[in-house]
């Protein structure tokens, strides 16, 4: 009896808390999807799909979906590309001179807040010659360049800083993987007259596969999330003219600028089932024999 | 040959001096640019300040805020991770250890809350916390923390209860210590290890944090954390003209990170990275 005193006891609160502030909203928002709430009156008048058929003929829907389906190519590939060769290049086997000091200088922006680095890179991208990239290019004589003005170049300025901030990560990450491969295995490739390259492809990569998976499915939730930066960063957040824009200021904007309760909560429910295919998709096409050494 | 060798090692150290800069850089460049006067930071970007304006810094401290934010950053976070902590190894351990008729469902209704972005929950969050009254409360805030952090700590932590070795609670026990005896004095200095990590984890997470304290302190600016007070400083250098005020603020906002950084970088990059190996 004093055992499930105890096991109770322990469960209440944290249970208590979980099911009030995460469960119980997650449950709502799929009721309120289904309304035209806008926060004032006290009864929900159900609207049924409305909000759903509205959201597949608007834009600025298709936009950020679209924004997202680029944020889900080239965030990882970037990431993945370059957070590998620096682990490679960083490994005791390559024996690299200060590899230690790059890998903390590497990791360095994944302890700043997003909001603060957005902040941060609106200087580096102004578009005159106070920006620091664009100081940069008078002086050798080029036209500053509109990073975040630019309909076809502010997604990619957004895109960049994700990748600035998210590489030192995954740098540690394969690192470890990489450790973990016993020497001999190296030792073996060298004998057999395998260089760098070779390697890396025939050894290096299919050894910390697993790893590489866990790291798409990461990126790939960064992808459809992307707030904060797109908030501090983008010209109107999400722009210009919604070059930028991805679903989570979509949902912040309906809500808690138009009071749209509503419709923020049925862009909600579009961007959990997006999550989902991906995370499903990802697990079956990435899914390989799993290599025994 | 060991000419090919060399010619290849000064590749790579280029590569990765590059990326080192391009990391650096940005950084450094926020941190001159806290000392230069307005006409320097819309002059050359790639000039040094005329001289250190400290001045800039004590705008920002005292007008701009940054020492009311930063200080409201602390006190939510502190209580944030330790309710984070509390709760998570309790239930954790509850969940890991004892059999009982509900284990699963509840074990499974934690770990669930990983796969919701928290996008979905936000309005209906927004109105269950105004119900409670906790709008614009820092308690609000640190529950809500608390309740989103818990899905990843307790299925770390259940996991790592999981593999603790029987013998040493059973003898707590025999020798005539309480359930809750053993949990505090036996078992949670044995998951040490683990508790550091998700510590170092939980409090990057609950500092960086933006979307909520947007969402839930939306009020008095005496409330707001770090991450919103920069983000609205850096729209008010807009239209009051104050740059070097920003930029200082940002300097005092990173610069502590950085250092803390250096100094605890081993148990931060394992800290960070061991969740996702799991």
């Amino acid at each position: 009896m004093r055992r499930h005193g105890f096991v109770a006891g322990f469960l209440l609160l944290p249970v208590a808390l979980y099911l009030v502030f995460v469960i119980s909203p997650y449950a709502q928002a799929f009721q309120i999807a289904l309304t035209d709430w806008r926060g004032v009156s006290a009864n929900l008048n159900f609207v049924g799909l409305d909000n759903f058929e509205r959201m597949f003929g608007d834009d600025t829907f298709w936009q950020a979906v679209r924004n997202h389906a680029v944020l889900l190519v080239t965030l990882p590939v970037l990431t993945i590309a370059l957070g590998l060769a620096f682990a490679y290049l960083l490994s005791d086997s390559a024996g690299t001179p200060g590899a230690r000091v790059y890998r903390v200088i590497f990791f360095l922006p994944q302890v700043l807040a997003v909001a603060v680095v957005g902040v941060l890179f609106k200087a580096v991208y102004r578009p005159d010659a106070s920006g620091v990239i664009n100081g940069g290019l008078a002086r050798l004589g080029i036209e500053p360049v509109g990073w975040l003005t630019d309909q076809n170049l502010a997604l990619w300025s957004i895109i960049a800083v994700m990748v600035w901030q998210a590489v030192g990560f995954y740098v540690v990450l394969f690192s470890a993987g990489m450790a973990a491969i016993p020497r001999e295995v190296f030792e073996a490739a060298a004998l057999d007259g395998a260089g760098r390259l070779r390697t890396f492809f025939s050894i290096t990569l299919p050894l910390v596969w697993d790893t590489v998976q866990v790291a798409w499915v990461y990126l790939g939730i960064a992808a459809f999330d992307a707030f904060a930066l797109v908030n501090v960063l983008s010209m109107e957040q999400g722009g210009p003219d919604g070059a930028t824009s991805v679903l989570a200021t979509e949902i912040y904007k309906n809500a808690f600028g138009y009071s749209r309760f509503g419709y923020a909560s049925a862009l909600g429910v579009a961007l959990f089932f997006l999550t989902l295919t991906f995370a499903a998709l990802t697990m079956r096409v990435t899914r390989r024999e799993k290599v025994v050494y | 040959m060991l000419r090919k060798i060399r010619i290849h090692q000064v590749g790579i150290q280029l590569v990765l001096a590059l990326w080192a800069l391009l990391i650096v850089a940005p950084l450094l460049w926020t941190l001159l640019a806290s000392f230069k006067s307005n006409a320097e930071i819309f002059g050359d970007a790639l000039q040094l300040p005329g001289e250190l304006r400290w001045d800039n810094w004590a705008r920002a401290w005292e007008r701009a805020n940054v020492g009311r934010y930063l200080l409201n950053t602390v006190i939510v976070v502190f209580f944030g991770v330790a309710g984070t902590m509390l709760l998570s190894s309790m239930a954790a351990y509850v969940l890991a250890r004892y059999r009982f008729p509900g284990n699963r469902l509840v074990y499974y209704l934690f770990v669930s809350g990983m796969a919701f972005p928290v996008f979905l929950a936000l309005v209906p969050l927004f109105f269950v916390v105004d119900g409670l009254g906790l709008l614009n409360t820092h308690l609000g805030l640190v529950l809500v923390y608390v309740a989103y952090s818990l899905p990843f700590t307790v299925f770390f932590l259940t996991s790592f209860f999981r593999a603790l070795p029987d013998a040493v609670a059973e003898a707590a026990m025999i020798d005539g210590a309480s359930h809750t005896r053993t949990f505090f004095q036996v078992m949670l200095p044995m998951a040490k290890p683990a508790l550091v990590s998700l510590t170092i984890f939980n409090v990057l997470g609950q500092w960086n944090q933006y979307l909520i304290p947007l969402v839930l302190l939306p009020g008095d600016k005496d409330l707001w954390v770090i991450t919103q007070g920069i983000a609205d400083i850096s729209t008010i250098a807009g239209y009051e003209a104050d740059w070097p005020g920003l930029f200082a603020a940002l300097s005092m906002t990173v610069l502590p990170v950085v250092l803390i950084y250096i100094v605890f970088q081993r148990h931060i990059q394992s800290g960070l990275t061991s969740g996702a190996l799991k």
